[in-house]
Order: C-alpha cells, then structure tokens, then sequence
C-alpha cells in the first residue's frame, strides 16, 4: 500500500513535468497546428542556461531559474520569427522537417558550446530540518518523511507537483479571462476571422511560442532536479514523452494536455515499478494506442466532422 | 515495347543506380587508375545501399499512400535483430557433411545473407500487417504519433530480448527487469545480448564486395517493386485515396486494403534493408533504431521530394555520403547539416524567398544560366531519343 502510494507519487511528480512540457506543444499546435519537434530542445537549454548561470556565474538558484526561462522565451519567439513564420502556408510536413532541423541546431549547439559529457546538474531545492506535530513528520536531508518514516517525499517532487498546479491555474485564468488569452482562442479557432476581428495574428503566434518556450524552461530545469544528468539530449525523450501526452489528452486541448501528461507519468511509473523496470516506455506508449484506438482524438480532443 | 512518360522515368532511375553502382566498383576494384575508394568510403556503401531502400520504402508509405510514418526505424529494427538470430540459426543448424568428411554449413555466406534478407522481410511485413490494422484507422498527426509508439516500443522489446545459441540449438528469452536472473549458461554464444545488441559471427564488419552487390541486387529489387506498384492499378487506387479518400472510396475502392497494401510493402522492404543492415556491423544495438533513426529516413524523403522516388535515392546517398565529407569541419559538421536542412526547407518552401528567387532571375545572365539548366534534360532526351520523332515529342499517343 505504502508503495503503491509512493509509486503513484513518483508518477505524479514525473507527470507534473510531462504536463508543463505538453502544455507547450499542445498550445503551439493548437494555435499554428504544426508539431514543433525542438521544443524538446528548448527544455534542454534552459537547463544548460540555468546549470551555468549557478555553477559558472555564481547566481542564486531563484535567479538561475528565472534567468533561463528568460532565455527560453527569447529563443522561442526567434525560432518562431526565423524559421516557422516564412512556412505558414506551407505544408505540414516542411514546417516538420524544418522544426527537426531547428532541433538537431540546437542539440548540436548545446554540444559545442557545453560538451558532449553529462553534467550533474545542481540541487535547487533545500528544505530546512524539522520536525513537526511531534514527529509525525520529520524533514532532513530534503526530504519529507511521513507516518513514521515509511513514505518520503523529496523536495524536488514536492516542488514540481507544486510548480505544475500553480501553472496549470494560471495558465487556465490567462486563457480564459484575459484579452490575450481570449485573442489565442480566436486564432486557433480561426486565424482568418481573428484577422478580420483585429487581432494582430503575428503577435499571437509569437505570444504562444513565448508562453511556451517559459514553459519548457521551468519544465528543464524541474526535470533536471529530479533527474540531475545533463546532456545534449536531454530533453529528446521527456519532449516526445510529452508530445505523447499531449496526443493522449487531445492535441490542441489545454486541460487534455494536464490530464495527458499527468496520467502518462503516473502510467510510466507504475509500469515501471509493478510491470517491468526496462519497459516503462512501452507501457506508456502501449496505453496512448490503446486509448487512440478507442477515442481516436484523445481523450479531451475535439471530433471534428469531415465536410465532403 | 512502348515507351510511355513513366516507363522512362522508372528507366532513368535504374540506369542512374547501375551507373553510380558501376563507378562504385570501378573504384573498388581499381579499374581506372587514381580512382580508388578509400577505406571509409568502402564502409560506406552497403549502409548508403540499406538507406536508399529505406528512404524509398518510407517514400511508398509517406508520398505515395500519403500516410506520415514517423516508425519506420521500427521495422528496420525487426529486420536487423531477427535476421542475425536468422543467419546465425542457417550457420548453426542447417548443416551438410563436406567431401573432406568434416561437418560444414550448408548454404555458402551469400547465400546465408540472401535467406535471411528474404526471411527478414516477410517478419518485417507480418509486424506491418499487425500494426498496420489498428494505426492506420487513423489519421494526420494521430497517426504519425501512433506509428512512433510503436517505434518505440519495438525498441524497448528489442533492448530486453536475449538469444543464445548452442551447438545448433538455439535459446530465447525476455529479461524485462534489471534485476531478474534471467541468462543463459556458461559456454553459449550470445547471439543478441539485450541493450548490449546484436553479436554478428556470421559475417565479418570488414567491406565485402559481395555484400554490396547483394545491397545493390536489393536496391534495384526495391525499385522494381515500387515502381511497378506505383504504376500499377493498385497504385493508381493507393494514389487516389492519398488525394481524395472520399471521393476514392465513393468510387468503391478499399481504402484499407491499398493503405495496407503500400505500408505492409513499406514495412517489408525496411525489414529487408534492416537485416542487411544488421549482417554488416558487427554489432547493432535496440537504441540503434530509435526515432532519430525514423527522422533522419523522413529527411531523406523529404528533401528528396516527396512522392519522388528518384528523389529519394539520390537525397539518401548523398545525406549518407554527406557528412563524411564534412569530416573536416569536424565539431561543426552536424551543425553544419542541421542549418543545411532548414535552409533548404525554407529556401523551397517560404514565399519571402521564393520572391527572392524570382528577382534574381531579373539578372539577365542568371535567368539564361537557369533556363539553358532546365532545358539540359530535354536536350539530354533528343539526343537520345526513345523512340520519339524527331520534333523532340513523345511518340506515346499516336
């Protein structure tokens, strides 16, 4: 029982950062409908930049953070104005290949400018030592322990789950009650009708690229707390695990990207714990075609009607 | 015979791909002087054999059914890992007594190889019948996505099956934790050890001439059967349900019967580049064959031209033989590469740039340069005219 809890723990914090990652693609796709394969990449930069911002220039953890998801959210809008805006009339496939161009740029960028080596990636998360309501629950070396002992809860977990309930409400008042985010609805609804209804389409796109690409920094460097290897590939696997996730709740979908990468987490670990500790990745991936196979538009996803 | 439009084309292709085959020998057995294949390059050409029937096989699936498969390096896994259980099996058990009285194996290297291809492909296509029943109920992104599951979770299967074989018989088995004592005893040959990959005894790492004529024998084979589906009825239907599956299955075709048709084909002939593959390196392991795999198949098709089968053999060959020429940019090559690719996808698709092209060509001695470039084919076809009267025009309708 205690295992089962913890396993499922584990998945929600692993699914937390999944959920952040999907947000970003699913956002993306919804409102320019391309899949953008280097946004797994952003991830992996903004964990570099916030490994040397704390390692190499000595900034406090907090800045570190916000540096990175500031760099993020500069690269995204380049990469959106440079390589993605001149193909929107393109098809679909030219702004994949081109997207997958964007991230073999980066990796191999990252390569040169990091190394190809791993790099343990700095703890950003320290609980102070406590005891509390007479011991029931006792915090030392950033973990929480709970009834007497049997479950711990590492800081870093408590931090992700936490990040991701904060994002996921923010996300959802800036798209529902602000200007802004009412004019991302317009335009992934129809870019056409938003033109005519003055809203600035270019500056929408590059608004979600923006929100996005944050997103896939504070996505880095949580998954690089919980995970602290550093590499150029870094975010390769999380990035298509969470483009998974987002396919899985219904692409385009907002709540479906929460609920899709939550429940592939929490799927992944407990694969991985009560099935097979090398298939964890299948299982994962065997749920999402088994749940497309009955709902093929995801779980959230919208059906839409084919007009002859 | 009549030689329509499309006969010719599918000629063109062959007579390019024996061509460039012939220059290859030539510089392998030293037929001219000063042209000689460095060693690299030798180690190159049954890979860049295996990537041509890849990218051309990825080709039927992707331009001509119209189906985005980013799990094509799934197939070619299945190829690879099952056709060195095969050929070690052929070596290993199927045995003949010589004159000499000593016990030998009874099909000649070759041949070994040319069985397992062939046994290799029909696994690979039996994989694609069932995978293909379910994924291809869908559609766009939903399908691309599905097809790389199962990509990927080929890989992950791959990473935890164990073969050994001993004396002639051979072991099989599934180590699906870390930690499980799942093994063989001592004394047994690993034949596919898990993540560490495969163990190829069977044929040596080394260039082998033979090889690559088999590699060669196999492209043209991947040809021909392409070329024939594609201009054939099926084709057509396959075709006409990419451009329009309405209005096609309105008209009474099957739509699943010639989607399967083109991605269980597809599958097959990755299965079979796949154990060629397999046979010609030492040793290849699960994460081998992981999306990167599929990805860098789908370039090859893409900046080929999609739906191209020409296309896809010369943008294979040359994105293989590619990066070892830009070995001397060393760090930068991949760079190097990755800003290429998106280059040119910018440069052929973006209007800014195709604006851009269209005032270069105001410059008068461009614009004759280009023209005098795209008139060169034709010229090339009058002079040697198939067939043709001698206007230069088709003799196909008369």
């Amino acid at each position: 029982m205690i295992s089962l809890l913890s396993t499922l723990l584990n998945g929600l914090s692993l699914g937390s950062v999944y959920a952040i990652i999907a947000l970003g693609y699913t956002m993306v796709y919804g409102i320019a409908k391309m899949l953008n394969f280097a946004h797994g990449d952003v991830i992996m930069i903004g964990a570099y930049i916030s490994f040397s911002a704390i390692l190499y220039w000595n900034v406090p953890p907090i800045l570190g953070f916000l540096l990175a998801m500031l760099v993020c959210t500069v690269l995204g809008i380049v990469i959106e104005r440079l390589a993605y805006k001149p193909l929107r009339q393109a098809t679909s496939l030219a702004v994949l290949i081109t997207a997958i161009g964007i991230s073999y740029l980066l990796q191999n960028g990252a390569q040169l400018i990091w190394g190809a080596n791993t790099k343990a990636f700095p703890t950003m998360v320290s609980l102070p030592n406590a005891t509390l309501f007479g011991g029931s629950i006792t915090i030392s070396n950033n973990t929480i322990s709970l009834l007497g002992d049997q479950l711990k809860i590492s800081g870093n977990m408590l931090v992700t789950i936490l990040a991701c309930v904060v994002i996921m409400v923010a996300l959802t008042l800036f798209i529902n009650k602000t200007k802004m985010g009412k004019a991302m609805r317009c335009v992934s609804e129809d870019k056409g009708a938003a033109e005519l209804m003055g809203v600035d389409v270019n500056k929408t796109i590059s608004l979600t690229f923006a929100i996005g690409s944050a997103l896939a920094a504070v996505a880095g460097v949580l998954l690089c707390t919980s995970y602290p290897v550093l590499q150029p590939t870094t975010g390769a696997m999380p990035g298509i695990k969470a483009f998974t996730a987002a396919v899985f709740g219904g692409i385009g979908s907002i709540p479906g990207a929460m609920v899709g990468g939550i429940l592939l987490g929490i799927i992944e670990k407990l694969g991985q714990t009560y099935v097979s500790d090398q298939l964890g990745d299948a299982f994962a991936f065997a749920v999402l075609i088994i749940v497309l196979l009955v709902k093929p538009t995801g779980l959230m996803g919208k059906k839409v009607h084919e007009k002859v | 015979m009549k030689i329509n439009k499309k006969l010719r084309s599918a000629l063109v292709t062959f007579a390019i791909v024996i061509i460039a085959f012939l220059v290859c020998e030539a510089g392998i057995e030293g037929w001219v002087d000063g042209f000689k294949l460095k060693f690299a390059e030798k180690g190159l050409l049954v890979p860049i054999c295996c990537y041509i029937v890849l990218a051309v096989s990825l080709n039927l699936i992707v331009g001509i059914s119209g189906e985005l498969s980013l799990g094509h390096a799934g197939f070619m896994s299945i190829g690879a890992f099952s056709g060195v259980v095969i050929a070690t099996w052929l070596e290993k058990a199927v045995l003949t007594i010589n004159d000499a009285g000593k016990t030998v194996p009874f099909f000649g290297d070759t041949a070994i190889i040319i069985i397992t291809i062939i046994v290799a492909g029909a696994l690979a296509a039996l994989a694609g019948v069932v995978i293909g029943i379910p994924a291809l109920r869908l559609r766009g992104d939903y399908l691309a996505i599905v097809l790389l599951a199962f990509g990927e979770i080929i890989r992950n299967v791959m990473n935890c099956v164990l073969v050994a074989v001993d004396g002639s018989t051979m072991h099989f088995a599934l180590k699906i934790n870390e930690s499980s004592a799942v093994g063989f005893g001592q004394g047994m040959q690993m034949v596919i050890n898990g993540a560490q990959g495969t163990v190829n005894k069977v044929t040596s790492a080394a260039f082998n001439n033979e090889r690559f004529i088999i590699g060669f024998g196999l492209v043209i084979f991947t040809l021909f059967v392409v070329l024939n589906l594609i201009n054939s009825r099926s084709g057509r239907a396959i075709m006409a349900i990419r451009d329009n599956r309405i209005a096609a299955e309105s008209v009474g075709l099957n739509v699943m019967k010639y989607k399967m048709m083109a991605f269980v084909t597809g599958a097959a002939l990755a299965g079979m580049a796949g154990a060629l593959y397999g046979l010609n390196m030492k040793t290849v392991t699960a994460v081998d064959f992981d999306y990167n795999m599929s990805i860098e198949i789908l370039v090859m098709v893409v900046l080929g031209g999609i739906g191209s089968i020409r296309g896809s053999v010369i943008a294979a060959a040359v994105l293989r033989f590619l990066p070892e020429k830009l070995r001397f940019l060393n760090d930068y090559r991949m760079l190097v590469y990755a800003i290429v690719l998106i280059v040119v996808m910018l440069a052929t698709n973006s209007p800014i740039l195709k604006n851009f092209w269209a005032l270069l060509m105001r410059v008068k001695p461009l614009r004759v340069a280009v023209e005098w470039l795209q008139a060169l084919p034709g010229k090339v076809r009058a002079a040697f005219s198939f067939g043709k009267n001698k206007n230069g025009k088709a003799g196909e309708a008369q």
